[in-house]
């Protein structure tokens, strides 16, 4: 077993807290540690906001659980000074094959698009990424930054206030009170957090099993996703297999509904099943095995009141699509520059509704994605097995069929489209690059667009004239002044400019597009600042 | 949008329905719906526009105006 699981990354330490004879008030608190919670913290911290982590173990989360990192997710991280380590230390992969029964039916390969600095896709064990984003708090308190950690600290109950929350919190020397004027609720899937508050979560169950295994083995399978349909080893049902660092790979088994969790968890049970799928003569150690279920649904409200929901607390879709930890991600990512101007007061509390908005939007469509993969990985009625079992034979034979064979549509940048806080279109430009938009990345010269894009409202300007700053009622607006000529690539001009020959783009401090004309006019900026800021 | 043609359009209906029963001739009933899944695949990629295919799914679904 690998010791990572073993050894407290945020050991329990008394803190003040909890001798005050007052309750203390903090600035932010987020209640769980998983990959969203810690990003959240990050994000606060790094621009200055204080914060502090609850939750109530002190290690990684146990097995590889979210192994698939996208490439607006790794952009993020670099935000926050984690994508680095991902990508050094992840598998990078962008080939697979699909199979149905004995047979291999097509292949694809997913080649990364030019441009980028980050590939479309890593595989890395979850806990990699919480051991980083963990060291990357370690680094910001040695910088002194006001964001603290504590492990063992349980939130026992919830009081909410129109302008604090309380939470009383157990520990292992007892529990104390403490307070914060907004709580980040990351505490994943079965939030206690939603179940204190006595919050809704509707959706769809699936009624299905999968079963879940982390297996070192030595094998020289190539770096590549490989989906089976109906396979002879694991008849009726599907099968993934999928490559980790360290020699470990994820292998996802189809079970079907009625089955005796307990006893398929059992090796003996596990070891023939993973021996007819690898071939009696590959020796391999089970490193972690777990059998989940899952149901597709959302939070009808990811805010409420001073407490706001982000990642699987909010909303949970089935794993096929690598959407979870990915969309959690973006979730904070459109979180905390609002309430970091909220906190600040350079924008009014409701410029959080629109958190609600375009991360309801993400969910939705990350709910309908994953639940079209599930409905084709098991169809679940006669007539969608015959259809489904259709468009494979004809992915065999015919290129057109292969787009409709759903295992899994991996997790792209969502586009806030019609989102309260963008500003009509105003250049006849790439439909990449639209209101709303996640910024595509670009090369310029020694280095990328995006790091440049990052924290801050930026005005960028490409081969067109504008201000250097502008002051939009406090909200402090940067120029960016780019020409097609600093990228050669050309990637500058496809994705920002098209067929227009200059562009000026306001683009908020978690790198989306709020508004864009072909040249700078000061009102009309001026307006989609405070537009994009929740003041119109 | 364009529309779904609702009235005679084929070269020779009576030859394209012996060729679908020819097609079937000697199936099992698993290989048939296998079949007409497949045409069905097929056909709808021809005709490719999703607001055709809407108009015929629901005029095969003999749903009352």
């Amino acid at each position: 077993m690998n010791k990572i699981f073993e050894v407290p990354l945020y050991a329990y330490q008394s803190n003040p807290d909890q001798s005050a004879p007052a309750p203390v008030r903090h600035k932010v608190i987020v209640v769980g540690a998983g990959p969203v919670g810690l990003a959240a913290a990050i994000d606060l911290a790094q621009q200055g906001v204080e914060v502090v982590v609850l939750d109530d173990n002190d290690k990684v989360s146990f097995g590889s659980r979210a192994i698939c990192f996208a490439k607006r997710p790794l952009e993020i991280l670099d935000r926050l000074g984690c994508g680095q380590p991902m990508v050094d230390k992840g598998v990078l992969w962008n080939k697979g094959k699909v199979f149905f029964d004995d047979r291999k039916v097509y292949e694809f390969d997913l080649q990364p698009e030019a441009g980028d600095q980050r590939p479309a896709f890593i595989n890395l064990q979850q806990y990699y990424l919480e051991e980083y984003l963990v060291d990357r708090i370690r680094d910001l308190q040695a910088e002194g930054a006001p964001i603290e950690i504590r492990g063992r600290n349980k939130v026992e109950a919830v009081g909410t206030h129109p302008d604090h929350v309380r939470l009383e919190v157990e520990t292992p020397e007892g529990s104390y009170i403490v307070e914060a004027d907004w709580v980040i609720a990351c505490d994943g899937a079965n939030s206690p957090m939603r179940t204190m508050m006595g919050k809704d979560f509707v959706g769809r169950v699936f009624e299905d099993n999968f079963l879940i295994a982390d297996v070192r083995m030595e094998a020289d399978f190539p770096t590549e996703r490989w989906f089976w349909f109906d396979p002879p080893f694991n008849k009726g049902q599907s099968a993934l297999l999928h490559k980790q660092p360290d020699g470990v790979w994820r292998i996802d088994l189809q079970l079907g509904w009625d089955i005796d969790k307990e006893r398929e968890k059992r090796p003996e049970n596990v070891i023939p099943r993973l021996k007819a799928m690898l071939g009696d003569d590959v020796k391999f150690e089970l490193e972690w095995v777990s059998i989940y279920t899952f149901q597709c649904r959302r939070m009808e409200q990811f805010r409420h009141g001073r407490v706001i929901f982000a990642g699987d607390s909010a909303h949970q879709v089935s794993p096929f699509g690598a959407r979870g930890a990915n969309s959690g991600l973006q979730d904070t990512d459109n979180l905390c520059w609002k309430l970091k101007m909220v906190l600040d007061g350079t924008a009014p509390e409701s410029l959080l509704d629109s958190y609600d908005v375009e991360r309801i939007h993400g969910a939705d469509e990350n709910i309908l994605n994953s639940t079209r993969s599930t409905d084709f990985i098991t169809p679940k009625s006669e007539m969608s097995c015959i259809m489904r079992d259709a468009v494979l034979d004809l992915s065999e034979h015919y290129d057109f069929a292969r787009p409709m064979v759903n295992s899994g549509r991996l997790s792209t940048p969502c586009t806030y489209d019609g989102s309260p806080l963008n500003s009509a279109d105003g250049l006849n430009g790439p439909a990449t690059t639209r209101p709303g938009s996640a910024c595509p990345d670009a090369p310029l010269g020694d280095g990328y667009l995006l790091p440049k894009l990052a924290d801050r409202f930026t005005l960028l300007t490409i081969d067109t004239d504008a201000p250097d700053q502008m002051d939009v009622d406090g909200v402090q607006v940067t120029r960016l002044a780019l020409s097609v000529k600093d990228d050669p690539s050309l990637a500058l001009k496809r994705r920002y400019l098209g067929d227009a020959t200059s562009a000026v783009y306001l683009i908020r401090p978690d790198q989306h597009v709020a508004a864009r004309r072909d040249t700078f006019e000061e009102n009309a900026f001026r307006q989609a600042v405070r537009r994009a800021t929740g003041k119109e | 949008m364009a529309d779904l043609i609702l009235s005679p359009n084929f070269d020779h209906a009576d030859d394209f329905y012996a060729d679908l029963l020819d097609a079937h001739e000697g199936l099992e009933k698993q290989a048939s719906d296998a079949l007409n899944a497949r045409l069905i695949l097929v056909l709808a990629n021809h005709i490719g526009d999703n607001g055709v295919l809407r108009q015929a799914l629901h005029a095969a679904a003999l749903e009352q105006e």
